[in-house]
């Protein structure tokens, strides 16, 4: 199992509640026409706790709604209701100023080293910039600041008098983490850090994020569709399905006793790496479904389950913990 | 069993400022009669080409300037271009990875099935439209008949991706070219494509070349695997040879590199350092051997073959001998 650096009974980040539904058409034709505007329900209802130096995993496939969750968190997106504490502090309600100054503990690394960097800055003034507008470091100091964030993730320094076009996509995603580290975050949101890169440049980026991880105390929301991979750098995996949490245990728990019949079919539809073992029928039938216009009030997995009946369809199920530290949002997982 | 393919040392250039990039550089392998082959390797491995060049269809500045591509034991290199027409389609097929632009947005899903069935055999317009229909039943379309007359816009990445598939069958060829058909899939969907595949592959006895990075999908669904790097294969073998005898670096590296569905505690992530190298004038010698752990001065001299390590495996490294044999 994956051991956290640090353990403490209280979360750094709680996140309480929180719902995010994108309208979509809202188009003058259609007002004229009288037709309400689509919503597309992305985060629903979604509790979360997050413990300090801990890697939260959050699975899930495209459309789930786990960048939209990692964004509200961060207020990169507003959520429409719910909470987030950070550090105790509720951050929904926070002023510009004092959000900014949040920000200062709560970074993001994106997942396109290609788009999330200002192809007309170098390097060096990037990072700079990112040093001193929380007024970290002084203008003294931050030369130096610059060449230990470069060197800290595995960059040499002449990498600053650079612009983002002349390196690699590895080079370019340790950027876009000495970015995040330079204001000394004590939470990071990666979302899908390593899902544009190369596979042979992937194992780098991971152990480079591992090790950061576990040397500077971080607490981590890893963000991904990959399975092998979140079982890997997680020490709890939360699964999203249609905007909702459906199960949340420790990587261990999750992966050898999954309970919610749409983490089994995902674990199940995961190719295994052997070659001796295949499975000759496919994990899951159906596909999700639409995220547009869903009703809410019963279960979001319901159209594909196998296990349904007569109150999923009535009722939403909640989270409930089934086993210490699993939990299950099913009705037909008894604890 | 016969060979249904043989590509035998296969040039694929692209002439652009600055040089030559040898897309695919003196590559050879075949695929066997109802035969999975799996085509491995990074972007910009050479594996799309390779699959490009068995139908001809390399795109400009791209050209294939010498090696022979036998279907059925016959050369496809000295065939004129009117003679391709039934062999691409009809003989071979290809499915392409990004099933939104390899369709065509203005026309039906149904029009360019019929129409693909159209082009190669001469049946009736409402007979084209049965198959069409029966074809999109075969592949896991549900209602078909309605299904039919949807655009492309209509159905999602999953679907778009059966209704390739379908084309790409509508004549059952007897070679399917599949270049990363999952790669921009969801995992439960490309679990069902995978299935999919294999069971018409296996129904119709129809030969796969399968190109994909994910070695969990090789697993599940080759037979036999060619890893390539840089333009050349570097290891070809049986696929569970492959898995637990690898004879090359490159793919030892590539195995220790990707998480296999254990915790770090388990077994730790073992990178390879380093970047591919720049194709454009690429230099002489192993393709891998500036990222390679193994590396001895003999790796730069000349470009290395693949040699016979047993029968049926092969490997491009010159130290395959003295560090795995035991």
């Amino acid at each position: 199992m994956n051991e956290p650096a640090v353990t403490s009974s209280q979360p750094l980040l709680k996140v309480r509640d929180v719902s995010k539904t994108f309208i979509l058409g809202k188009s003058v034709i259609r007002q004229m026409l009288g037709r309400s505007p689509d919503s597309l329900r992305a985060v629903h209802h979604v509790d979360l706790d997050i413990y300090p130096g801990e890697c939260l995993g959050l699975v899930g496939e495209s459309g789930c709604g786990k960048t939209t969750l990692g964004r509200c968190i961060l207020r990169l997106y507003e959520p429409d209701a719910g909470q987030v504490f950070f550090d105790g502090q509720e951050i929904l309600n926070m002023s510009t100023a004092e959000m900014n100054n949040m920000r200062r503990k709560m970074q993001i690394v994106f997942q396109d080293p290609y788009s999330s960097l200002n192809p007309r800055i170098k390097i060096g003034e990037m990072l700079k910039e990112a040093c001193l507008v929380h007024g970290i470091v002084k203008q003294s100091e931050v030369k130096q600041q610059v060449e230990d964030l470069l060197t800290m993730v595995g960059l040499s320094a002449d990498i600053s008098e650079r612009f983002p076009h002349e390196l690699s996509g590895g080079q370019r995603q340790r950027v876009g983490l000495a970015r995040a580290l330079a204001v000394n975050p004590s939470f990071i949101v990666a979302d899908e850090p390593i899902s544009a890169l190369d596979v042979s440049i992937q194992a780098q980026v991971i152990n480079l994020l591992v090790d950061l991880q576990e040397k500077l105390h971080l607490t981590m929301l890893f963000i991904t569709h990959d399975l092998r991979l979140v079982r890997y750098v997680s020490h709890r995996v939360a699964v999203m399905y249609l905007g909702s949490i459906v199960e949340l245990a420790p990587v261990d728990d999750l992966f050898s006793n999954p309970l919610h019949p749409y983490s089994r079919a995902l674990l199940a539809a995961a190719p295994l790496m052997n070659p001796r073992r295949r499975s000759r029928v496919a994990a899951i039938k159906g596909e999700p479904p639409n995220p547009i216009n869903i009703p809410s009030g019963k279960c979001p997995f319901l159209a594909r389950c196998e296990l349904a009946r007569d109150r999923c369809s009535v009722e939403e199920p909640q989270l409930v913990e089934v086993e210490p530290g699993h939990f299950v949002s099913c009705f037909a997982v008894k604890g | 069993m016969g060979d249904i393919l043989r590509v035998e040392n296969l040039r694929t250039y692209f002439k652009v400022r600055g040089g030559v990039v040898k897309a695919v550089d003196d590559v050879s392998f075949t695929v066997g009669d109802g035969e999975v082959l799996g085509l491995v390797g990074e972007s910009g491995s050479g594996k799309s080409m390779t699959c490009r060049s068995i139908l001809r269809l390399v795109p400009p500045p791209g050209e294939i300037l010498s090696g022979r591509i036998y279907y059925q034991d016959q050369d496809i290199m000295t065939w004129p271009e009117n003679h391709l027409v039934d062999y691409r389609g009809a003989q071979v097929s290809m499915v392409l990875q990004e099933p939104m632009t390899a369709l065509n947005a203005v026309h039906t899903v149904g029009k360019q099935i019929v129409e693909t069935i159209l082009q190669h055999e001469s049946v009736s317009q409402k007979d084209a439209e049965q198959r069409a229909i029966d074809l999109m039943r075969l592949v896991g379309i549900p209602a078909p008949e309605r299904r039919l007359k949807e655009y492309p816009h209509q159905f999602s990445g999953g679907m778009r991706q059966r209704v390739m598939i379908a084309i790409a069958l509508a004549c059952r060829p007897k070679v399917l070219l599949a270049d990363e058909p999952t790669t921009a899939l969801d995992v439960t969907i490309q679990d069902q494509i995978i299935r999919l595949v294999k069971d018409l592959q296996e129904e119709m006895g129809m030969s796969v070349v399968w190109v994909t990075h994910d070695l969990g999908v090789v697993a599940q669904l080759c037979d036999r695997v060619a890893v390539m790097y840089a333009g050349r294969i570097l290891e070809l073998c049986d696929v569970i040879e492959l898995f637990e005898n690898s004879r090359h670096p490159y793919t030892r590296g590539l195995m220790e590199s990707v998480p296999s569905g254990n915790t770090r505690a388990a077994s730790k992530l073992i990178p390879i350092p380093g970047q591919p190298p720049d194709l454009l004038n690429l230099e002489e010698g192993c393709p891998f051997r500036e990222r390679c752990r193994y590396t001895v001065e003999r790796c730069q001299e000349k470009d290395i073959p693949l040699v016979k390590v047993s029968d049926k495996h092969y490997s491009a490294c010159i130290r395959q001998k003295e560090l795995w044999e035991s």
